[in-house]
């Protein structure tokens, strides 16, 4: 799984790459939530900048980060998503349940 | 002729080949010089079609998807995904958003985007022999 995260005072963000499918959904909801429990943040922020596309397994991605986020009582952010990420979210009705917010740098 | 154009593809229910299948699909479609917006819509249905194929219909072993698609006329993309699985016994409930039996990494949101995402859905299965996935996307012919 090959994407870059950093934790700055207690802010992880993650970069998702690429095109997001059932194919590697698996591996970076395990790689996520791996991190969220090493570091416990107070937010984490999900950067789809680089996403190209994806499916309703970019949902399951964003609903486990969510789950391992309200666990530990902290805040999940979505950025920089692109037009066709943005319409799964919004077909799902993930937008209303989750903070988007424009890219953060 | 019904159709002006078409492709069938067979392949086996790998999850790498959920890629493959929609960018095939958008590959045959670009002739129709579609949208990116259309474009978007299209691969993604065929991934959330494809993606059922491989998680629910065969999920112990790697079983054949078949995949047609055609053009036909007034712009209209039809697209057919089957496979010869386990089916569906309640389809209706499997069309209920939120409705999985994938576990924790699926949604459960595959039919519901397919269905906002192309003109028409239509699902018929047969526990035990398969499931027919059906979907048409009426493309806006640009001037």
């Amino acid at each position: 799984m090959q994407f870059t995260s950093f934790l700055q005072d207690g802010r992880l963000t993650v970069a998702l790459t690429g095109e997001i499918d059932h194919h590697r959904a698996k591996g970076y909801i395990q790689s996520i939530t791996a991190k969220i429990e090493a570091y416990t943040p107070n937010i984490c922020v999900l950067d789809f900048q680089e996403v190209t596309f994806m499916d309703s397994s970019g949902i399951a991605v964003v609903i486990n980060a969510m789950r391992s986020m309200t666990r530990i009582e902290g805040k999940l952010l979505l950025s920089g998503l692109g037009s066709q990420p943005m319409k799964v979210f919004r077909a799902s009705g993930i937008d209303k349940l989750v903070e988007i917010k424009e890219a953060v740098l | 002729m019904k159709f002006e154009n078409y492709m069938i593809l067979d392949f086996p229910s790998k999850s790498t080949n959920e890629a493959f299948a929609r960018s095939a699909v958008a590959c045959f479609a670009a002739q129709m010089d579609p949208t990116l917006e259309e474009l978007g819509d299209i691969r993604t249905a065929v991934s959330e079609a494809v993606t059922n194929c491989i998680v629910h219909a065969y999920p112990d072993a790697l079983g054949i998807i078949t995949l047609r698609c055609r053009i036909l006329k007034d712009h209209i993309l039809d697209i057919v995904i089957k496979d010869r699985g386990v089916g569906i016994t309640d389809v209706e409930q499997a069309k209920k958003p939120m409705f999985t039996t994938g576990g924790a990494d699926r949604s459960g949101m595959g039919f519901t985007i397919m269905e906002s995402f192309m003109t028409s859905l239509t699902i018929t299965s047969e526990p035990g022999k398969g499931t027919r996935v059906h979907m048409r996307r009426k493309l806006q012919r640009r001037k």
